[in-house]
């Protein structure tokens, strides 16, 4: 599985630009199921046909980058943010083009140190001497990710997009795994969440399920005086209450809870006071979708160094595969 | 251009959710070159040239509102207390000239004189909305209720002008694109084409969304009259837009990350047809395709915009030459549409 992390984690994909990551994923799963399609906005939905309930499961493919808004005399480029990119953490960090060309994140200097950091006064240099190189390198629409291989500290992993990579690892994983179902299942890989749960909306609304479950990522409180949070690195998937987007249906939640405390499988409630899910999308779409929110608890979230614990990954890949064993009409009548 | 045309858009008031005057104008001016005429429950008015062939389906969005203001008191002295309907930097309000209600009452928003100002510190900083009020010359609340009630719609009073090689007036967010997209519904297309002109956009993509719903398009462009911020400055910062660069193709906005094919096949068209075209600055703003294009189980989403200064005041300017160039290039665009 470290070696499924490493691929997919290393595999550039802002959002709207998940085609690597898409054809990574399909190669992965494809024998798995019965049929894959992409949709209009590039969703890959994996089905695997069963006679119950319409189970969407969904995770996210995108991961947050940077994308060229301008490109200056000396060829330095301006850049806006795509997704939630907090100047504090991109200083000094390299990126990198779908093209494989890498630029350094450069600042304007600052009148005093208590200036506040802007990402209008950053710059990508890429290395060009003048404009006209640099517009031969890319050009205004651009689109690059950070750039940072995965690093293996053991039993925990650290990565550029562990948001949402390790949730596709969770799913890629479970269809693999998971050998007979009474549902009739629908693994969605989305694209566009980091700009507003976008590809979780038209997938949502083409496959009209009856229950979904968004697996995606989630902060911990168990750093050094981070911000209150009762969840922690290492004890077990989260089972989503609330968070920014998304009132866990209760039906959905107690499933979880109870089918995680039958198998002995440790977990953890979550409360996420920032961030949101394609879950959002799912539960408001046409006339409501009971929806819940299994994450994987990651330090340092939107950050080039996102870590996770494996020991989470494989409990939530085994909690995952027991829901999905379960006839879930029971428990959602 | 049909400047002739552009003016009467430019001169018709349709603050969000006022939009009727705008789209009995524009009605009017295509209901030969359409087989279907309809007006949706929020008031979209969304027409159909058939074509030959089924698909692909495609959408031109361009939406008739405008920004403007809406009457919420009236005291008992006859001024008119305000707020702001759509997106208006309150720092361009001062001493504009204003028609209020259906009546279209001419009027002034209020300014203090610098006499009153002057050494007060008051003149170092701008008024904020609730300090000012609308002046239509009358002296008692008996006198305004004559002529106008709570709720009443207020838009700016800016009058057309031709100046040669730009012309100046109000509203060419998204006026501009009205007369665009009406431009285009001249000319015949072998598939389905939607030319919806949307209302309340302005105030949130409203009519966008029930429009895209309803239309359910393969493909859906929305044209604009977009930001330009071409003004001198001082740091080499992008410019958003620049006028007489030609149309500007958007990438990415606050509301759609454009498809890509569609983005390459603008490009494409306009490198052939040696159309002069510019990027806009990606990340800013947000348009009727953002809503469009995740109605249903979605739809591949463009902009196209002619670049204009000053918008969302009562004054913008934009090039002839630009205009007429997005026309060329989106009726060039939708001749090599296919799925």
């Amino acid at each position: 599985m470290k070696d499924l992390i490493k691929r997919l984690t290393e595999t550039y994909g802002p959002s709207g630009n998940e085609e690597k990551v898409r054809e990574t994923i399909k190669k992965e799963i494809e024998k798995y199921v019965d049929e894959t399609k992409v949709d209009v906005l590039g969703n890959l939905i994996a089905h695997q046909k069963g006679s119950g309930v319409k189970v969407m499961l969904a995770a996210h493919m995108d991961e947050i980058g940077v994308v060229v808004i301008h490109i200056d005399e000396k060829g330095f480029l301006r850049f806006s943010n795509v997704g939630g990119v907090f100047p504090l953490n991109v200083l000094g960090q390299r990126v990198v083009f779908a093209n494989g060309l890498i630029g350094t994140i450069g600042e304007e200097k600052r009148e005093s140190a208590k200036d506040e950091l802007k990402l209008e006064k950053m710059f990508i240099d890429l290395g060009a001497s003048n404009k006209e190189i640099a517009q031969k390198m890319v050009k205004i629409g651009d689109v690059a990710a950070f750039q940072r291989d995965l690093h293996d500290l053991g039993v925990r992993l650290i990565s550029k997009a562990m948001d949402d990579r390790i949730g596709c690892v969770v799913l890629i994983e479970t269809i693999k795994q998971l050998k007979k179902t009474p549902n009739d299942l629908y693994f969605v890989f989305t694209v566009q969440e980091e700009v507003g749960v976008r590809g979780a909306m038209t997938s949502t609304y083409g496959i009209s399920p009856d229950i979904g479950l968004a697996v995606d990522i989630t902060g911990t409180g168990d750093t050094p005086e981070a911000r209150t949070m009762a969840v922690e690195l290492g004890k077990g998937p989260a089972i989503k209450v609330k968070d920014v987007g998304l009132l866990a249906h209760p039906k959905v939640k107690r499933m979880m809870i109870e089918i995680a405390e039958r198998e002995k499988i440790p977990y953890q409630l979550e409360v996420l006071e920032r961030g949101a899910t394609d879950a959002w999308a799912i539960h408001t779409t046409k006339e409501g979708v009971p929806s819940g929110v299994l994450s994987v608890p990651t330090r340092y979230v939107h950050t080039p160094s996102e870590m996770i614990d494996l020991g989470d990954v494989e409990k939530t890949i085994a909690l995952l595969r027991k829901i999905l064993q379960e006839d879930i009409r029971k428990w959602i009548q | 251009m049909n400047v002739e045309l552009l003016e009467r858009l430019s001169n018709t008031n349709g603050v969000a959710g006022n939009e009727t005057e705008v789209r009995e104008l524009i009605k009017n001016e295509i209901k030969n070159f359409v087989d279907e005429i309809k007006v949706d429950a929020l008031g979209n008015l969304i027409t159909l040239k058939k074509g030959r062939k089924n698909r692909p389906k495609v959408m031109l969005a361009a939406h008739m509102d405008e920004v403007g203001l809406m009457v919420t008191l009236i005291e008992k002295t006859g001024f008119l207390r305000f707020v702001r309907v759509g997106g208006i930097d309150e720092r361009i309000l001062l001493a504009k000239h204003i028609l209020v209600g259906k009546e279209k009452i001419p009027g002034v928003i209020s300014a203090k004189p610098i006499h009153l100002t002057w050494r007060k510190e008051e003149d170092k900083k701008v008024a904020k909305i609730e300090e000012l009020y609308l002046d239509i010359g009358a002296s008692t609340k008996e006198e305004v209720e004559k002529f106008v009630r709570l709720g009443d719609y207020v838009a700016f009073a800016t009058r057309f002008e031709d100046l040669g090689r730009v012309v100046k007036g109000k509203a060419f967010d998204d006026r501009i694109g009205c007369y665009v997209l009406i431009e285009i519904l001249k000319e015949n297309y072998d598939f389905p084409l939607y030319g919806v002109f949307t209302v309340q956009e302005e105030v949130g993509l409203r009519g966008a969304r029930v429009a895209g719903f309803s239309v359910e398009p393969d493909i859906a462009f929305a044209l604009e009259g977009t930001a330009a911020g071409d003004a001198p400055q001082k740091k080499d910062l992008s410019p958003a837009t620049i006028l007489g660069r030609g149309p500007a193709i958007t990438t990415m906005d606050r509301s759609i990350i454009c498809d890509k094919e569609l983005v390459e096949l603008l490009v494409k068209t306009a490198e052939e047809k040696k159309i002069p075209y510019q990027f806009k600055r990606p990340g800013v703003g947000g348009t009727d395709v953002g809503r469009i294009h995740l109605a249903k189980e979605g739809a591949k989403g463009g902009v196209v915009a002619v670049p204009c200064r000053y918008i969302h005041s009562p004054v913008s300017l934009a090039n002839k030459e630009d205009i007429d160039n997005t026309i060329k290039l989106m009726k060039e665009t939708l001749k090599k549409l296919e799925i």
